[in-house]
């Protein structure tokens, strides 16, 4: 076959590789440069080969230790608001109405925490937890429940958690809800011909057609949650101690709290490369599951 | 195994105050046998479903009562119903496999596991279906999906009725034939009362032994096949069942003769006493009509085309502003383009305002 060889097509392409070079391209390239160097200020740079990921792997050192810590929280973290956030936004998304004007009432008002900004999100929630002028601070001080997320651990944790499953969990409701709207009317009436109890048409009918959109809002929350730092940071700013720090809030703190570029860089790399993994594992899971559907969607 | 009665039954979507006019389901009373075949046939909107969902639960009518055995179970929900239904599309558990499929409605009742097992494995080999009983149901095909619907249906052993809600909407044409045999089987074997709605007249004339014709929210006849075609009480009926469908034309009738244009068609019987002021038309199967050479005596047509349908051949002809299709014989050729149409007495009905007139003999 011939082809029509137009070596003009190139120009079309030249501005998006352009654009791609400057925003991604280079500022990585950049980093792995620095991954490889130490600095003591003054533009001045010494070669440090892999030096820097093996201290990040090795907890006895400094580095290694706060990276896995604060990857340790990390994960607990994301798996704690997962556990929360999934079962209860699948919860919120059944008891929503499915149809007449209270559906668009409820769908504004899920909408809300989604539409605040990080920083604002975690303001309210530094005010809202004080002990001296927070409401729900003040409150739980008040009934004889002893709070203050500024020096008890617990309850910053507590505090961290509840407010991402404030801002996010209707993000995991929403998208449940579209799952359960695609469901047609004849299953459910199937069901109840069958017999089936409200238990059974969620275990065979609703969680099933669930699950594209639950791998989905899984993915979502926990790449987020992955990478939360505004929220912690505004409310406890990653203490009391390093309690709450996480990794991206350490990954600041190295690299424009010490100035350490290249530890920094070896980290946001290895921290970059986990993040790469858990999206290709997700991403491999859900078009399995979109091949393991193909036939039915055929033959309907 | 029931029989089921309905009663002055009726459903508005609209609420009960609305005006009867609107009703999706017009009052209706008829009673169906135990381990009849019946059809609901009509084109789409004319209530057929509604009155599916009525009788299976999942509507409750705004009017009227059904009876199973003589005992109302209008109140009832659906679970205590003891009916069973096939949907347009195929209703299947993704995450079953076959077997699991056909016990989830027993499980959901707490039949004992043996006892289970010994239905599933019964239906399964009723319905074909025992090569797959292990295997996800999702990836078979449209027709083997259905047949699990069916299934879920026939597994319990109580099942009054199956009803079935233009099953074979997704299947392809070469596998109707056979699913729909294998229903006409199970039927006779089973005994159990099916009631199946269709638009599809070749479905509903070779599934059932009753059809009920519905047009607009009412039922307009009710009979064999043969009673519908012979003899439709309702020109709407005429229209609908036969391809082509009845000729109905509007004609002036007195005691055995009805005239079109002036000409004169004689009739088998005699119809004296029809009301003043309905619209009088007369209908006619074209398979009673012989389109033949022109000839005095006999009504002379304008042919617009012929349809062959390989066994039969049509003529599509005009007779001023009416159609009118008619038989051709074997060898029919018109010279000029017209034919001479000659009608069957005994097979000219008389309708008054769409409504069969029977006359006097």
């Amino acid at each position: 076959m011939d082809k029509t060889i137009n070596q003009k097509a190139w120009f079309l392409v030249l501005p998006v590789f352009l654009v791609v070079a400057f925003s991604a391209v280079l500022p990585l390239m950049t980093v792995v440069n620095y991954s490889m160097q130490d600095t003591f200020g003054n533009n001045q740079f010494f070669w440090n080969g892999v030096g820097w990921f093996k201290e990040l792997l090795d907890p006895s050192t400094d580095l290694g230790g706060r990276f896995l810590a604060s990857l340790g929280r990390n994960l607990f973290f994301s798996l704690v608001i997962l556990a929360i956030e999934v079962p209860l936004g699948i919860v919120v998304a059944l008891s929503m109405p499915r149809d007449g004007w209270t559906v668009a009432a409820c769908l504004v008002i899920l909408a809300l925490p989604l539409l605040i900004p990080w920083n604002v999100v975690g303001t309210i929630w530094q005010i809202f937890g004080r002990p001296d002028i927070g409401l729900l601070g003040y409150v739980l001080n008040a009934i004889g429940i002893e709070y203050n997320y500024v020096s008890n651990e617990i309850d910053a944790w507590v505090t961290v958690i509840v407010m991402d499953v404030w801002h996010w969990t209707s993000l995991v409701a929403l998208l449940c809800y579209a799952g359960l709207k695609s469901i047609p009317e004849a299953y459910y009436q199937a069901a109840q011909i069958d017999g089936a109890s409200r238990w059974a048409v969620f275990r065979a009918i609703q969680l099933p057609k669930m699950n594209r959109v639950l791998l989905i809002a899984v993915l979502l929350r926990f790449m987020d949650s992955f990478m939360i730092y505004t929220e912690p940071f505004v409310v406890t700013g990653g203490g009391p101690g390093n309690s709450t720090t996480f990794v991206s809030i350490e990954l600041v703190k190295i690299a424009l709290g010490q100035f350490d570029l290249g530890k920094a860089a070896a980290l946001s790399l290895v921290y970059n490369l986990i993040i790469l993994i858990v999206c290709w594992i997700f991403y491999t899971v859900m078009t399995n599951a979109g091949n393991d559907r193909k036939p039915q969607e055929g033959a309907a | 195994m029931a029989c089921i009665d309905l009663v002055d039954l009726a459903h508005s979507y609209g609420g009960n105050d609305a005006p009867q006019e609107s009703f999706a389901l017009k009052p209706v009373t008829m009673t169906w046998r135990q381990g009849g075949a019946y059809a609901l046939l009509g084109p789409s909107g004319c209530g057929k479903t509604t009155l599916l969902n009525v009788i299976s639960g999942i509507i409750t009518p705004s009017r009227g009562k059904i009876l199973f055995d003589g005992q109302d179970i209008t109140p009832l929900s659906t679970q205590k119903r003891n009916i069973a239904q096939v949907f347009q599309f195929p209703v299947i558990y993704d995450t079953m496999t076959v077997g699991q499929n056909l016990a989830f409605p027993l499980k959901n009742r707490g039949v004992p596991k043996a006892e289970i097992d010994k239905r599933v494995a019964e239906i399964g080999r009723l319905l074909d279906l025992e090569p797959y009983l292990n295997r996800k149901a999702t990836r078979l095909t449209a027709d083997a999906k259905q047949k699990i619907s069916l299934g879920r249906g026939l597994v319990r052993s109580d099942v009054a009725a199956v009803l079935f809600d233009e099953p074979l909407t997704v299947i392809d044409p070469e596998l109707k034939w056979q699913l729909r045999s294998k229903l006409k089987a199970l039927h006779r074997e089973l005994d159990l009362t099916m009631i199946y709605v269709t638009h599809d007249q070749t479905e509903a004339l070779t599934f059932a032994d009753t059809v009920v014709v519905m047009h607009d929210g009412r039922v307009v006849q009710s009979g064999t096949p043969a009673e519908l075609f012979d003899k439709p009480a309702h020109t709407f009926v005429g229209y609908f069942i036969g391809s082509p469908g009845m000729n109905i034309i509007p004609a002036e009738v007195r005691g055995r003769e009805a005239r079109i244009d002036g000409h004169v068609i004689a009739l088998n019987r005699s119809y004296d006493n029809l009301p003043a002021g309905a619209k009088i038309e007369i209908g006619v199967r074209p398979e009673f009509v012989d389109a033949v050479a022109p000839a005095p005596g006999l009504l002379t047509a304008k042919i617009e085309r012929v349809d062959d349908l390989g066994r039969i051949r049509f003529a599509r002809t005009r007779l001023g502003d009416a159609k009118l299709a008619a038989r051709a014989p074997a060898g029919f050729t018109s010279s000029d383009g017209t034919a001479g149409l000659k009608f069957d007495p005994s097979h000219v009905h008389v309708y008054a305002d769409s409504l069969l007139v029977e006359g006097a003999a």
